[in-house]
């Protein structure tokens, strides 16, 4: 158990002090001074903001390039997570290898490498063009790539759950009479739900906030292949800075709130992993 | 109501390494029969494979007049119980309880009436709505029998079910086991390294060492008449006296001990005695030994005794036979049951038997 | 006998295809955990890298021939050395603070922590631009010392400490949980005083997080974009890093080029990983 430090050293306030200056420095004065800045115009600044048209289409966009990543990286999350646990096989090393590449490699890496694929000249873009397919420059291209970016999150939250938990469970639920589906819905699952749901909380915020992939494969078409993130910069560079720092702001305001609930979930799975 | 079961050349290989060679036994239907043997011994595997949770390598397993072998671990409908109890971790003790009614889709008043049931049997029905992690180890490994219990199985495995938990509430648990054997009357097989546990709860023994069966019996029949050099050394106490065969005795010095009949002149042999067979002679003895340390244990001492070619002896005695003597004290002494064997082969099967009688 | 026939061909299946199919269902999994990473994260990598030095050498020779591209690189690297210094001590810090003390609040500093986690990266960038821009009160005021921030170095830096800031904390965060203040306590009953036992007890304990975390926080700031092309400036040689000069690249439809440095970017980054889970792995086998 961790100790309090005891009055007598007296370095504690320092240390303390320090620690509050580097934070609040960082991240809580700039926060405030976003807060400041996008309101300072005016409210009506601000619904005007949000009520046009451009920009309503960038937060649509974002909201459903974030759920079908959701969606896809935390349905074959659990299954690399179960195969890489509960498998033994050539190549697990190498497997486990890959899931930690997304991590390594910069945004505007995973950008070129759509465009490499996709891109005019690229290695698949003759099959999709022959089927009039639009990848790059589209959506299926701003979809792949922030997949590609979020992948490692639910896999990594589950599979030392996965490996903790440990088989008796499973052997109990088969003894007891039930299928492979029901020991993994009625099992398995519940047992994970803790860190699946952090999972998906980390892969939702980062999916928001993706701006270095989104920049190369968009083709920056607005009202068109424009997320959020993507308006904010393009407002910026146009000089609409008012826009920038409502929709800046905005989306600061959702990630705070998305912040208190991976708070929460991370609370939930330390509990669960003290569980017994 | 309960069945017998019976296991026929049950072999199972991992890889290269074979954990269970050619093992053949019959479970008695109502009875308990005990698995027993040191860590390695494979006798978890066996009980595994009879539940359909690992695959034989070669051999059947019958239950009654099923084929077992062929079946999936769920059509096998055994109830099982793990050493570390497996609870479902997020669900409460009644739904562990009725999971098994659950999944094979049980009328819900039918289960709930079941999971009454059981959990009366074992005594916990207070604590119906409460989680694993709030109950001690003795009350999970208690939730873990009736969840085994609930669908009526005909047949019980238990894996080390007490090894997790401390001695005082093994006992108790031993105990209760017991009487919930006597009224339910379901086949059982218990795995377990415990001698005295498969001694005091087992009517069947089936010994195994290294992956194969060494005897099987009652558990009279183990102690007193153990068939191999292991059973003798594993199960009770004994000591090891090493000598050669001469005219039907071990010769072991001057040593004269009977019982070698059947081992052939010349062999390299071991004897085998069990400390409360080490007798103070009244007069001329088998020997004579020099007691080295005196440990009073109550109604009987612990007595270590040297041998006059320097082997150890530890002996058993009743105090009111001791009459005084002491350490450094000779002292006459007979040497009842012995039972020869030939010599381990190995010096690895040696050692492995002088470790365990600690001689 | 017969009814045992009987059960053979009734209710259960031959053994044979029992195993089958759960075989082919663990195949079937294994695929398509193939599959998935296979196409969506083992392909696009190798596309880089075979674009990279597709044409040979030549081509990673060309894109780094101009003296932009390697002034990028080496404002990438020494800008991400000194984020990761910092952090790797502020971490440090941080994790101690939060395992060891109690104060109101801790829960909230906790939870600011991860910040970075949650917001965008080019929310942190507009974040800075608002503080320390000319239409700030902190910035003005800056201005006024005759401080420059934006578009220098430093704003790189501070954007790269912030969106990096949690990094460390929680690699060493747990570990500094699990350890056993009872060896602390024996070395002050020895005699040593706070920072004495920090240094030979605690650190040494931590050290490998400690190291891990700083690699991961190089390997991240080497790689970051959205905080850093909004403040920077992107000057050439000057305040262009390494993934901006990218975006630049693919901009001017320069793909073989950029593909160079990111092959150079990536490099760097798979060794630094691979020395990681070497130094984690040789830590580990020594405790």
């Amino acid at each position: 158990m961790s100790a309090v430090a005891t009055p007598r050293v007296r370095g504690r306030g320092w240390l303390l002090a320090s620690c509050l200056v580097w934070v609040g420095v960082l991240l809580l004065v700039p926060l405030v001074g976003i807060v400041i800045t996008a309101l300072k115009p005016g409210i009506h600044v601000v619904t005007e903001t949000l009520r046009a048209p451009d920009v309503i289409h960038a937060l649509e966009l974002t909201a459903v390039i974030t759920v079908i990543s959701v969606v896809v990286t935390a349905l074959f999350g659990v299954v690399v997570a179960w195969v890489l646990v509960r498998q033994r096989f050539w190549g697990r090393s190498l497997m486990n290898a890959t899931v930690d590449l997304p991590f390594a490699l910069s945004p505007v890496t995973v950008g070129l490498a759509a465009l490499v694929l996709f891109g005019p000249g690229g290695w698949l873009a003759p099959f999709f063009e022959a089927r009039g397919i639009q990848i790059i420059f589209a959506l299926p291209s701003m979809v792949l790539v922030t997949i590609f970016i979020c992948v490692p999150f639910t896999i990594r939250e589950v599979v030392p759950v996965l490996e903790e938990i440990g088989l008796d469970e499973e052997d109990a639920s088969r003894t007891l009479g039930a299928s492979v589906w029901q020991t993994f819905f009625r099992v398995t699952l519940p047992n994970i739900r803790w860190a699946l749901a952090y999972g998906v909380a980390l892969t939702t915020a980062r999916a928001i906030g993706e701006i270095g992939a989104v920049l190369i494969v968009s083709g920056l078409l607005q009202g068109k292949t424009e997320t959020a993130t993507l308006f904010i910069f393009r407002a910026y560079e146009e000089r609409q800075i008012p826009a920038a720092y409502v929709v800046a702001l905005l989306l600061a305001a959702v990630s705070v709130t998305l912040l208190v609930v991976i708070e929460f979930l991370r609370h939930r799975q330390e509990r669960e992993r003290t569980r017994t | 109501m309960s069945t017998p079961i019976v296991v026929e050349g049950l072999t199972k290989r991992f890889g290269s390494f074979e954990a269970v060679t050619d093992v053949t036994f019959t479970a008695p239907a109502g009875a308990i029969t005990a698995l027993l043997g040191p860590s390695g011994s494979g006798k978890s595997t066996v009980l595994r494979m009879i539940a359909g949770l690992e695959e034989p390598t070669a051999g059947r397993i019958v239950m009654g007049d099923e084929e077992l072998t062929v079946k999936s671990v769920q059509e096998r409908r055994v109830g099982f119980v793990f050493q570390h109890y497996a609870l479902f971790r997020h669900m409460t003790v009644a739904d562990n309880v009725g999971f098994g009614l659950r999944v094979r889709k049980e009328d819900r008043a039918a289960r709930e009436a079941r999971v009454r049931e059981l959990l009366e049997l074992v005594h916990l029905e207070p604590f119906a709505d409460r989680y694993p992690e709030q109950l001690s180890g003795g009350q999970r490994q208690r939730v873990a029998l009736a969840r085994a219990l609930a669908p009526a199985p005909k047949v019980l495995l238990l894996d080390e079910p007490f090894g997790a938990l401390d001695a005082k509430v093994r006992q108790d648990l031993r105990r209760w086991l017991d009487e919930l054997h006597r009224e339910l009357g379901v086949t059982s097989l218990l795995v377990t390294h415990d001698q005295e546990e498969a001694l005091e709860l087992a009517n069947q023994i089936v010994v195994m060492h290294e992956g194969r069966i060494e005897q099987v019996g009652t558990p009279g029949e183990i102690y007193d008449q153990p068939a191999t050099p292991f059973v003798a050394g594993f199960v009770g106490a004994a000591n090891v006296l090493h000598g050669e065969v001469v005219g039907g005795h071990v010769h072991l010095g001057s040593i004269r001990i009977p019982g070698a009949a059947h081992l052939d002149e010349g062999a390299a042999a071991a004897a085998f005695v069990r400390p409360h067979d080490v007798h103070v002679a009244s007069g001329d003895g088998d020997v004579a030994a020099v007691i080295q340390r005196v440990a009073s244990l109550g109604w009987l001492s612990r007595v270590s005794l040297k041998l006059p070619g320097g082997e150890t002896l530890v002996a058993l005695v009743p105090n009111d036979e001791l009459n005084g003597v002491g350490e450094g004290d000779t002292i006459q002494i007979d040497l009842r049951n012995p039972k020869a064997f030939l010599a381990p082969e190995s010096a690895t099967e040696r050692a492995d038997v002088s470790a365990r009688t600690g001689t | 006998m017969s009814s045992a026939a009987q059960a053979l061909g009734g209710r259960s299946r031959p053994w044979s295809s029992q195993r089958t199919t759960a075989r082919l269902r663990h195949l079937a999994l294994r695929g398509a955990a193939v599959v998935y990473l296979g196409l969506l994260v083992a392909l696009p990598v190798i596309a880089v890298v075979t674009k990279g030095f597709g044409d040979g050498l030549g081509t990673f020779r060309d894109a780094m021939a101009t003296p932009a591209a390697w002034a990028a690189v080496r404002l990438t690297l020494w800008t991400s050395t000194v984020a990761a210094g910092l952090n790797a001590v502020m971490g440090t810090l941080l994790a101690w603070v939060l395992v060891r003390y109690r104060f109101p609040g801790r829960r909230l500093l906790s939870t600011v922590v991860d910040l970075p986690l949650a917001i965008p990266t080019l929310v942190t960038g507009v974040m800075i631009l608002a503080l320390y821009g000319p239409n700030s009160i902190f910035g003005r005021f800056l201005d006024d010392l005759g401080i420059r921030v934006l578009f220098t170095p430093i704003a790189i830096v501070i954007a790269l400490c912030t969106v990096t800031l949690p990094l460390v904390v929680r690699n060493v965060q747990p570990v500094l949980q699990e350890l056993d203040t009872a060896e602390e306590e024996a070395a002050a009953t020895l005699g040593a005083g706070p920072r004495t036992t920090f240094r030979r007890v605690v650190f040494p304990a931590i050290r490998s997080a400690v190291v891990a975390g700083t690699l991961l926080t190089f390997s991240r700031c080497l790689g970051e974009i959205g905080s850093v092309i909004l403040v920077a400036g992107n000057i050439p040689r000057k305040t262009l890093t390494a993934p901006v000069f990218i975006f630049q690249l693919t901009s001017q439809f320069k793909p073989a080029e950029a593909a160079a440095v990111a092959t150079l970017l990536f490099a760097i980054s798979f060794v630094l990983v691979l020395v990681t889970s070497r130094l984690i792995a040789r830590n580990e086998a020594s405790t």
